[in-house]
């Protein structure tokens, strides 16, 4: 059995430990076009927030390609796929058969059409080890550069957090009215506001770059006008769908896969970014792009390509997001009978439907925070629990004797 | 493989647990010296209630979902043991957030914190189990 796998970020990776926890043997090839080690690509913020560095990057130890027998192809960039003679074919022509195809070809970054923005010499996404590379070159280490942002959701914000003490100023500007709006409630985007304005953010929601003007201005739709050094350009992502579309795979926005991981078209998997997935916790089918959610499904796409069966049929949205200090996680839907607590220091909401839990927001106080992450993943019925108890604290005490037993005293 | 299995029925809610983890993760061959006037942050924790205690550690599960959802790789599991390279995590608690039982702990240094069962520590076996008194939890194959 050959296998090809089109990525080399968390889904292809995935997808290699599912392959070899079935067959040890057969021929893996791993195409990708950058040119890196695999890494792990949330990290981009934290190697220029000096958390981490690149040789601590690699997502998997150095040996990885060499220890699962993997052929890596790597700065090799997979130009279009011949499913009649089962073959991938590169940029330069060349050939690569496959038995079975992963397609992990993760998300680019969305650019808006905005007049004017290919005249801005000193601008870069943020989705790349290179982008963080430019991104560094571009503010220097002489903290003098004024750097404009556009987009407050994960991606510009993660860049924020990762530039603020290399910038003489920060301003994000987003058309929504609230940051992080596809993590966070309205209170939960407020409280981070106000937290990241403290540290010197500055903010511009509702507004948007109607155009760029030489050298380096930005004209608002509100019409304010602002001078920078630098512009990160963090409005989106979209999926890399085009390779499988070409083949007859199905798409709506995103690869449409099972819980197998299996597309529309015999014998080619696809995981991560560029899929759509079922989120349990909406009850509905959106891209999911979260790392979580693409290393399962990568997995379950390897361990079936080698002929096994696995699930992968409990994604939804979850986010470990804390900023300079704020730890902050999150998962699931805020659709339902919201349970709120707050401090000054600290916000809690948990948000219950149909007698379960669908979503929670943890800022401050995250402790046990995954026990929670547990009861949507689980889909547990609360009137199972003792859930007055649970509110207070993520706790295993609020299960009944029976359930802890099996969660204490068996192995998992 | 041998795991950290509770008992809660035996459990006293002493606690003895956490101050011999603490100890034995200290670095330090002091008991004193290395506990004395500190806040332990250990890595296993007692809950409590009127009538019933037990210790929480971690299950080293064979699906691990810290693991599979660690953002560096500093998380891994060799030979059933999950292990944390402090030196690769960024601490962005992504661990925190899929642990189901709660058992990975953010630490001062920055870097999470889980039970690794003594395996890396010059005690060899897990110190909390080595010390409990009532056999309330212990280490064992199942």
């Amino acid at each position: 059995m050959k296998y090809v796998i089109i990525g080399n970020a968390t889904a292809a990776i995935g997808t290699v430990e599912g392959i070899r926890s079935v067959d040890k043997y057969g021929e893996i090839v791993l195409i990708s076009s950058e040119p890196h080690f695999t890494y792990g690509r949330p990290l981009i913020s934290y190697l220029l927030l000096g958390k981490t560095t690149e040789e601590k990057m690699n997502y998997r130890p150095l040996d990885f390609y060499e220890t699962n027998h993997v052929t890596a192809m790597l700065g090799r960039t997979v130009t279009s796929i011949d499913k009649n003679i089962k073959a991938v074919i590169l940029e330069n022509g060349e050939k690569v058969s496959y038995d079975k195809l992963a397609i992990c070809t993760g998300s680019r970054p969305f650019v808006p059409p905005m007049e004017g923005l290919d005249t801005v010499e000193r601008q870069t996404p943020f989705m790349t080890l290179d982008d963080a590379h430019r991104l560094a070159e571009l503010l220097g280490e002489q903290k003098d550069k004024d750097v404009l942002i556009i987009g407050a959701g994960l991606i510009g914000l993660k860049c924020a957090e990762g530039i603020l003490h290399l910038s003489k100023s920060l301003t994000i500007v987003d058309m929504a009215p609230r940051i992080l709006p596809n993590v966070l409630d309205e209170y939960g985007s407020s409280f981070l506001q106000r937290y990241l304005e403290d540290l010197g953010m500055k903010f511009y929601l509702s507004d948007s770059v109607a155009r760029f003007s030489t050298p380096n201005h930005a004209i608002f739709q509100s019409g304010m006008e602002l001078d920078f050094d630098v512009l990160v350009v963090a409005v989106g992502v979209r999926p890399n769908t085009s390779l499988a579309e070409e083949i007859g795979c199905e798409v709506n926005r995103g690869i449409l896969v099972n819980t197998h991981s299996a597309t529309t078209v015999p014998g080619v998997y696809a995981a991560g970014d560029c899929t759509v997935s079922h989120d349990i916790a909406a009850d509905t089918d959106r891209i999911l792009a979260i790392l979580p959610n693409a290393y399962q499904q990568g997995e379950a796409a390897g361990v079936n390509m080698a002929g096994g069966d696995k699930v992968f049929d409990q994604a939804f949205p979850m986010n470990a997001s804390g900023f300079l200090g704020l730890h902050m996680i999150t998962a699931g839907s805020y659709d339902g009978e919201a349970f709120i607590t707050t401090t000054e220091n600290s916000y809690k909401k948990l948000v219950v439907r149909d007698n379960k839990l669908v979503g929670f927001i943890l800022i401050g106080d995250v402790d046990r925070g995954g026990i929670y992450t547990s009861l949507i993943r689980d889909q547990v019925p609360l009137d199972t629990i003792d859930f007055d108890l649970i509110r207070q604290h993520p706790q295993l005490m609020a299960f009944a004797k029976a359930e802890r037993a099996k969660k204490l005293a068996q192995p998992h | 493989m041998k795991r950290v299995y509770v008992n809660e029925k035996w459990c006293l809610g002493c606690h003895l647990c956490e101050y011999n983890c603490a100890f034995a993760n200290s670095g330090v061959d002091d008991m004193v010296k290395a506990l004395k006037g500190k806040t332990i942050a250990p890595r296993i924790r007692v809950e409590e209630s009127d009538s019933i205690n037990f210790a929480v550690s971690c299950r080293h599960c064979d699906n691990p979902l810290c693991v599979k959802g660690c953002i560096s790789g500093a998380l891994s599991i060799q030979d059933g043991v999950i292990s944390i390279d402090s030196d690769k995590c960024v601490g962005c608690y992504t661990c925190v957030l899929s642990c189901p039982y709660g058992c990975i702990s953010t630490s001062e240094a920055g870097a999470v914190q889980k039970c690794e069962l003594c395996t890396k520590n010059a005690d060899g076996i897990p110190q909390c189990v080595a010390g409990c008194p009532n056999n309330a939890i212990v280490f064992e194959e199942r």
